[in-house]
């Protein structure tokens, strides 16, 4: 079929076509159609997003307790909240425990992606290793800290008492607030650095090698390279793992209720394990929601930091990076 | 058959030790247990029934074995399939709240304490089924009353099926050694009793750490020995007593004679620190001696025979300041054959079954009914005395107070415990430490 019958075609077509019936007309329609192309989306996001959120929302304006669906009762729960100060103390907790543990997940994180980057021997199988401490599920890796921490059967205090003689008595990791609340600070770092070395190093990965050969033509001392080089061509990865590790750590609940389930009397709660313990074992699913609610401002806030304060980039903002 | 009391432990030793089922509960169970003449009631079974049951995780292993072998032996004689779930402790509750909640899932439910007042609009009432074992097995205990009716009723609401309580274990060489011949009964003493412990180099231990049994039972020993209580009569919390404070500042000074790291403790903390040898004294349920009884291990066992047991010292108490964690069993209204989850239960609390169920457990769930503490198997061995009289008991969690969705949230939340052990480390003032308990406690009471 040549151009020109192939207009004819059309133009016949045009003229002899009865007006288009309505599921036809719908149908041409563009947003009609966007509209029809999104519809599973929103339906999984409605699902399995807005639903439990809305819920949540939800509850934690109501006085429900597991066994009773409870009624509206406005901002009371908030109210209470306000006042409670195991509540603050978990606020308080939550913050300095997410900012402790990230800024040691990336310094140490950061130190061994560097270590790895370099030509050393057995290199696949020291970074397969390295992700060891993240692909053990945390249950199992905090029981392990918890016999660590233990006051009568660690193995560091073991060690340190009964090998090497440096002190007299069993360490009380856990007995006391501030020694505990570094205890498990030590375990999230822990836990954490995998990660960020990993996904650090893939960032090292992607830096053209020529960059560093044209700064070693410069004259350029190792600081240099790494302040002006590595630095700034990791910053992009270095926003996503942050925000990433940032909101991990804030809403971490396994380690922390494995290891000392909020005690010595409630001074290592974050939040996220408050609010489950005041929701399930306590029952008082109101109140454990509306803890869960005030973390979103938190999250909110620590994303927005990370995102925009460390690594603002025109990719971020959906354009080419430059 | 019967075991003079003096070669039992040997027995008891010898047959735990072989082998994980004792001998001496299965031999004895069937002919000891003295029962009324009573009517069995007819439960019409219903056409083509099955259950559903879900029930606590065994803590040593015979209270899975013979509740398995006691429901084959139901199923082989009324061909009614019975499956039964064992779930561990921590995730019972949420299971239980999302089956009572859907109206959907299990039909029979065993939980703790509180649970079937808390869903008591949904169970299936049981007043025929415990009448009728309570007349035939000599009445039940004051505990399974409190428990299994609905408050200030005769209605029951649940079944109990058993409960543990946690008395004085303690090593009898060591506390001799010190100059005492047993666990005295007053406080002064009980504390001197402590301070010579801890100098002689055997501290005890018990835990005001996040530890469901051992922290909660240990703080309201400390309140029943003081007089002091959660709530009054009404369910109006009276916590903030110069009672209580009176217990914060002895518990302060019994805090300073135990072993280090007691406030981290969870529920094994003192299993694990009594079977090393860490600490000389501990309140526990049976199943610490059970498990030494039970260990393959020669200095273990040693450990065992040197273990004695007593109930908790009485302190101002005029009757034992202990009580119990009960366990019912709840048939719910969404069941469709509620008439064979009933045959079921009476089945297994008839002597049969019951009688080797707990005999095999050494009586780790200690009877709810009167008539199981004839048992010859409580006189097998004389340190498992104390255990034997686990619901008969005037105290329960929020005691003096109606048992309630509250004086569960009181007790899940900690909030007793969190008060004692932020005033024994010295945290707050025992002052500060009561009033901030009674605020938190009264929210609960509040609710409900």
């Amino acid at each position: 079929m040549d151009a020109t019958t192939a207009d004819i075609g059309l133009q016949r077509l045009t003229f002899t076509r009865k007006p288009d019936g309505i599921v036809t007309r719908v149908f041409d329609n563009k947003a009609f159609l966007v509209f029809l192309c999104l519809l599973p989306t929103i339906g999984l996001l409605l699902v399995f997003l807005t639903y439990p959120l809305g819920l949540g929302l939800w509850l934690s304006m109501t006085d429900a307790t597991i066994g009773q669906p409870g009624e509206f009762i406005g901002f009371d729960n908030f109210v209470y909240l306000m006042e409670d100060p195991i509540f603050w103390m978990s606020v308080t907790n939550t913050i300095f425990y997410t900012t402790v543990a990230t800024v040691g997940k990336f310094a140490l994180g950061l130190w061994l992606a560097l270590l790895l980057n370099h030509h050393i021997p057995f290199k696949a199988f020291l970074r397969a290793i390295v992700l060891l401490p993240w692909i053990v599920p945390t249950v199992l890796s905090s029981i392990a800290w918890w016999w660590i921490y233990s006051p009568q059967f660690s193995i560091v205090s073991y060690v340190i008492v009964d090998v090497l003689h440096l002190r007299d008595t069993y360490i009380n990791f856990l007995g006391t607030p501030w020694p505990a609340r570094w205890s498990l600070i030590v375990a999230n770092i822990w836990r954490g650095i995998p990660f960020v070395a990993i996904t650090l190093l893939a960032g090292l990965q992607t830096i053209s090698p020529s960059l560093y050969e044209a700064a070693l033509l410069d004259g350029a001392s190792g600081w240099q390279k790494f302040r002006r080089i590595t630095v700034p061509l990791l910053m992009p990865i270095l926003a996503v793992a942050l925000t990433l590790s940032v909101l991990f750590t804030f809403s971490d609940f396994q380690l922390v209720y494995a290891i000392t389930r909020g005690g010595p009397f409630n001074t290592t709660h974050l939040m996220a394990t408050l609010a489950f313990q005041r929701a399930i074992p306590g029952a008082q699913l109101g109140e454990g929601a509306a803890i869960a609610v005030s973390m979103i401002p938190f999250l909110i806030g620590a994303t927005l930091l990370c995102f925009f304060g460390v690594g603002r980039r025109k990719w971020q903002q959906g354009e080419a990076n430059d | 058959m019967t075991i003079s009391r003096r070669d039992s432990l040997a027995l008891g030793a010898a047959a735990l030790g072989a082998a994980s089922i004792p001998l001496i509960g299965a031999r004895a169970a069937f002919d000891d247990v003295p029962t009324a003449d009573v009517k069995t009631p007819e439960f019409k079974v219903e056409k083509g029934a099955s259950l559903h049951m879900i029930r606590p995780a065994k803590f040593i292993d015979p209270d899975e074995i013979f509740w398995k072998k006691n429901t084959e032996e139901f199923i082989k004689k009324t061909g009614i399939e019975v499956k039964v779930d064992f779930v561990s402790w921590e995730d019972l509750r949420p299971q239980l709240a999302v089956v009572a909640n859907t109206g959907a899932g299990a039909d029979i439910f065993v939980s703790f304490g509180a649970d079937p007042h808390i869903y008591a609009d949904k169970l299936v009432e049981m007043t025929d089924l415990a009448e009728y074992l309570g007349a035939k097995y000599g009445g039940w205990y004051p505990l399974s009353l409190l428990y299994g009716q609905k408050w200030k009723t005769k209605n029951w609401l649940a079944l109990p099926l058993g409960g543990g309580t946690g008395p004085v274990l303690y090593r009898k060489s060591w506390v001799n050694e010190v100059g005492y011949t047993s666990i005295p009964n007053e406080l002064d003493k009980f504390l001197d009793l402590c301070q010579k412990l801890q100098k002689a180099g055997h501290p005890w231990g018990m835990s005001l750490g996040h530890a469901l049994g051992d922290a909660n039972g240990f703080s309201e020993w400390l309140l029943w020995t003081h007089n002091a209580f959660v709530v009054d009569e009404k369910g109006k919390v009276a916590l903030d007593s110069k009672e209580t404070i009176a217990a914060l500042k002895y518990a302060t000074e019994l805090q300073k004679t135990m072993i280090p790291g007691t406030l981290t403790w969870n529920d094994v903390g003192n299993n694990q620190a009594y079977q090393s040898g860490a600490i000389g004294m501990t309140f526990n349920g049976v199943s610490l001696y059970y498990s030494m009884l039970k260990s393959p291990d020669a200095k273990v066992q040693a450990m065992a025979a040197d273990t004695f047991t007593q109930d908790t010292p009485y302190g101002f108490s005029k009757v034992k300041p202990q009580s119990a964690a009960p366990i019912s069993a709840m048939i719910f209204k969404h069941s469709k054959y509620p008439n064979a989850a009933k045959e079921y239960i009476r089945f297994m609390m008839e002597k049969e079954q019951y009688g080797l169920w707990l005999s095999s457990c050494l009586g780790y769930w200690c009877q709810p009914l009167k008539a199981y503490s004839k048992m010859n198997f409580w006189n097998s061995d004389p340190k498992l005395k104390p255990f034997a009289g686990a619901l008969d008991s005037q105290f329960y969690d929020g005691y003096k107070g109606p048992i309630s969705a509250a004086s569960a949230a009181v007790i899940a939340n900690y909030t007793v415990v969190d008060m004692f052990a932020s005033a024994v480390s010295g945290n707050v003032t025992p002052e500060a430490a009561a009033k901030q308990a009674a605020r938190a406690a009264e929210r609960y009471y509040k609710k409900a």
